[in-house]
C-alpha cells in the first residue's frame, strides 16, 4: 500500500492529499479513533472509491476531506488549499464553490421543487433565481428529468431522486464531487444506472470524484480504490489491481 | 436563499397554518383586550370629555372626576379672585334616579350647567335647541338615555316627561354625549335646576369650571388655584390622566385585562415557539445539508428569522385586522367599550416581534449546534 503511488498521474493532477490525519471522537474515558494516521490521495480525472466495512472510518474520511469535520492532527490539502489553515467561514465558502455533494439519503428539500432543489448551490453563490433555475433546468434535462422540473422529491422514484441529487452536485461545476453511499437507498439496477450517470456526467479531467461505498457491485466504476479498515487505509491501488486481489 | 426560506415555510402548509393561527389568536387576544381596556378607561373620563373645560377646581381631597366632594358655592368667588382667571362657573355633577312613567327607575348622570353661559354644554345637540334649557323643568338627554328608555318600552322625544327625585323633568332637546363608565345616561339641565332635582345637602356644588385669561397657561393657572386652601385644580388633560390612573390603581381592571393579555403572550410563545421549533427540527437534516453545501450561519440565521417574522407579520396583521372588524361592529352598539389608539397595535407588534425572536432563537440554537457532517450519518 502506497498512497503516493508513482504509477498515478503527476503531482499537478493531485486533487486531494490527506497526510497522517488522525480523528478522535471523545467517548467518555475511552476515546474512539475514527481515523488513525491516515494518508490518502485522490486525483483529477479519476473516480476514487473509499471502500471498507461499516464503521471503518470511510465517512469520517469523507467528512474531513470536505471540511465538514475538523481533524485532530495531520494535514489535508484540497486543490492546493490547506484546510487546516482556513477558518470555518473560509472552509464553508470553499465548499460552496468547489465541492458538490451527493448524500446517501439524497437530502432533497421536500418542500422545494426539483428545479429549486438543484438551483440551491448556485443561489448560495449569489446567482439570481431566474438564471439559477435556467441552469438547473438545463442540467436536469441532461439527466433526463427535463419533464419533472416542477415535481417535488416525494413524487419521484428513488432513481429519479438520485439523478436530482447528482444534478444538484454538478450544477455549480465544482472541482470535487463527494458521494456518500450513492447506491445505499437504491435497488441494484437503479444503483448501477446512477453510477453510470455519475461516471458519465461527473468525471472530467479537471474534476475529482470521491465515492464512499461498501457496495462491491459498483467497484468496477472506480479508477482507484482505497480500502479502509479500523480507521486506517490498508490498501490503495488502481481498481484493476484491486479486483485481482 | 430568502426566497428558498419562504418557499420552505409556505409549502409546509400544516405548520405554516398552525403558526399563523397561533400568532393571529395571540395578536387578536392582546389587541382586542387592550382595546377594550383602553375603551373602558376612556369611559371613566367621559365627564371630562363631555364638559371640556380647560381647568377644573375641586375639593382638595378629590382624586378623580367621578368621585367628587361637594364644595360651597362661595368657592366660585374665591376662584374668580385668582389672577389669570377669565371666568369661573359652578357645575353640578351627580348620579340621580329618574322614575319613568311606568314606574321603573333609571339612574342618570345629572349635569347642572351655568344658566347664563351653558359652559360644559353637550358637544352635539341632535334634536331641539340648547336655549330651551331655560324653559321650566327643561332637561336635555343623551342618546344613551334614549336607547335605554326605548329598551324599557318608552320613547323619549322632545316633550317627554319623567321624574328626577320626584320632580318633573321635561325633555327639550336630545344630544350626543360620550358614554359614562357605568353607562348612565347624561341628563343636562341648568345648575339651579340641578340643585332642585338633587337631594339637598349642605354643600351642593361639584366643581368650578375655569377659563384662563388669554396668554395664561391652563396648567400654571391650575397650580395657582391649588395654592388656595381647600381647593385643588386640574388642567383638563391632567384630570383625564388622574382619573385613568385612579382606576388603574384602585380597581382590579388592569389585573383582569393584564392577565388575559399575558395569556395571549403565553399562548403565542407556546404555540408559535413550539411549532416553529418543530418546523426547524423537521428541516434540520436539510439545513445541515445546506450547511455542508456552503450556507454560512448568517445566511441560515437570516432564513430562520425571515420565516419567523413572516408568520409573525401575517399573524399580527390578521389579529389586528380581526380586532378592527370587532371594533367596527361594537362601536355601533357601544358595547363593550373599544378604543384602539396606535399604541395598542404598536405594543402588540413589539410582543409579536419578541415572540418571533424567541422562536427564531430556539431554532437557531439547534442550527448553530448542528455539525454539517451529520448529513453523512
Amino acid at each position: 500500500m502506497n498512497p503516493h503511488d508513482a504509477s498515478r498521474a503527476g503531482a499537478d493532477s493531485l486533487a486531494v492529499a490527506v497526510r497522517n490525519v488522525t480523528k478522535i471522537f471523545p467517548n467518555g474515558d475511552t476515546p474512539t479513533y475514527a481515523l488513525r494516521d491516515v494518508s490518502f490521495e485522490a486525483r483529477c480525472g479519476e473516480l476514487t472509491m473509499i471502500v471498507g466495512p461499516s464503521g471503518c472510518g470511510k465517512t469520517t474520511l469523507l467528512s474531513v476531506i470536505c471540511g465538514t469535520l475538523a481533524i485532530d492532527s495531520g494535514t489535508i490539502s484540497v486543490f492546493g488549499h490547506d484546510l487546516g489553515g482556513m477558518s470555518v467561514a473560509e472552509i464553508t465558502g470553499f465548499r460552496s464553490k468547489n465541492v458538490g455533494f451527493i448524500f446517501q439519503q439524497f437530502n432533497l428539500i421536500p418542500t422545494l421543487s426539483v428545479m429549486e432543489n438543484v438551483s440551491i448551490p448556485l443561489i448560495l453563490q449569489g446567482w439570481n433565481y431566474r438564471k439559477a433555475e435556467e441552469k438547473a433546468a438545463s442540467i436536469l434535462a441532461e439527466v433526463g428529468l427535463g419533464n419533472r422540473l416542477n415535481s417535488f422529491p416525494k413524487q419521484l422514484s428513488g432513481g429519479q431522486q438520485q439523478r436530482v441529487a447528482i444534478s444538484r452536485a454538478l450544477v455549480h461545476d465544482p472541482k470535487l464531487i463527494i458521494c456518500d453511499e450513492p447506491t445505499a437507498s437504491l435497488d441494484a439496477k437503479t444503483g448501477l444506472h446512477a453510477l453510470e450517470l455519475l461516471k458519465k456526467s461527473a468525471c472530467r479531467p479537471d474534476r475529482c470524484v470521491i465515492v464512499v461505498t461498501h457496495d462491491s457491485r459498483i467497484f468496477s466504476f472506480a479508477d482507484w480504490i482505497a480500502e479502509m479498515e479500523d480507521g486506517r487505509v490498508v490498501r490503495s491501488c488502481p481498481a484493476a489491481e484491486f479486483h485481482h486481489g | 436563499m430568502l426566497r428558498i426560506a419562504l418557499l420552505m415555510l409556505f409549502r409546509d402548509r400544516a405548520k405554516y397554518v398552525m403558526l399563523v393561527v397561533g400568532l393571529t389568536f395571540c395578536s387578536l387576544l392582546m389587541t382586542q383586550q387592550s382595546s377594550v381596556f383602553c375603551g373602558l378607561m376612556l369611559w371613566t373620563t367621559a365627564t371630562v370629555r363631555n364638559i371640556g373645560a380647560k381647568v377644573w377646581v375641586f375639593d382638595a381631597k378629590v382624586e378623580q372626576v367621578n368621585e367628587v366632594i361637594p364644595l360651597r358655592e362661595i368657592e366660585v368667588t374665591r376662584v374668580r379672585g385668582v389672577p389669570g382667571v377669565e371666568w369661573a362657573v359652578p357645575l353640578y355633577v351627580g348620579i340621580e334616579q329618574a322614575r319613568l312613567s311606568d314606574g321603573s327607575f333609571q339612574n342618570v348622570q345629572l349635569v347642572g350647567l351655568d344658566t347664563a353661559t351653558f359652559v360644559g354644554r353637550p358637544m352635539e345637540i341632535t334634536k331641539g335647541r340648547i336655549e330651551d334649557l331655560r324653559l321650566p323643568d327643561a332637561v336635555i338627554i343623551d342618546q344613551v338615555g334614549v336607547d335605554k328608555f326605548r329598551k324599557k318600552g318608552i320613547t323619549i322625544d322632545i316633550g317627554t316627561t319623567f321624574e328626577i327625585n320626584d320632580k318633573t323633568a321635561r325633555v327639550v332637546a336630545l344630544c350626543h354625549a360620550n358614554r359614562s363608565f357605568l353607562g348612565q345616561p347624561y341628563v343636562y339641565t341648568t345648575y339651579d335646576r340641578a340643585l332642585q332635582f338633587a337631594k339637598p345637602q349642605r354643600k351642593m356644588m361639584s366643581c368650578v369650571l375655569v377659563e384662563p385669561k388669554p396668554g395664561v397657561a391652563a396648567r400654571e393657572l391650575a397650580e395657582n388655584i391649588s395654592a388656595a386652601p381647600g381647593l385643588q385644580a386640574f388642567e383638563r388633560d391632567d384630570l383625564f390622566w388622574a382619573t385613568i390612573r385612579w382606576y388603574i390603581k384602585n380597581t382590579g381592571i388592569p389585573i383582569s385585562f393584564g392577565t388575559v393579555v399575558l395569556m395571549g403572550v403565553i399562548v403565542g410563545i407556546a404555540i408559535a415557539g413550539q411549532t416553529f421549533y418543530l418546523f426547524i427540527l423537521d428541516n434540520l437534516r436539510y439545513l445541515a445539508a445546506l450547511k455542508a453545501m456552503g450556507a454560512r450561519m448568517p445566511i441560515l440565521a437570516a432564513m430562520v428569522f425571515l420565516q419567523s417574522f413572516s408568520v409573525g407579520f401575517v399573524g399580527f396583521g390578521l389579529g389586528v385586522g380581526l380586532t378592527s372588524i370587532f371594533g367596527y361592529k361594537v362601536l355601533k352598539i357601544e358595547q363593550p367599550p373599544f378604543f384602539m389608539p396606535w399604541q395598542v397595535p404598536a405594543f402588540v407588534a413589539v410582543i409579536i416581534i419578541m415572540i418571533c425572536c424567541f422562536s427564531a432563537a430556539i431554532g437557531l440554537r439547534q442550527i448553530a449546534k448542528l455539525e454539517p457532517a451529520v448529513v453523512f450519518k
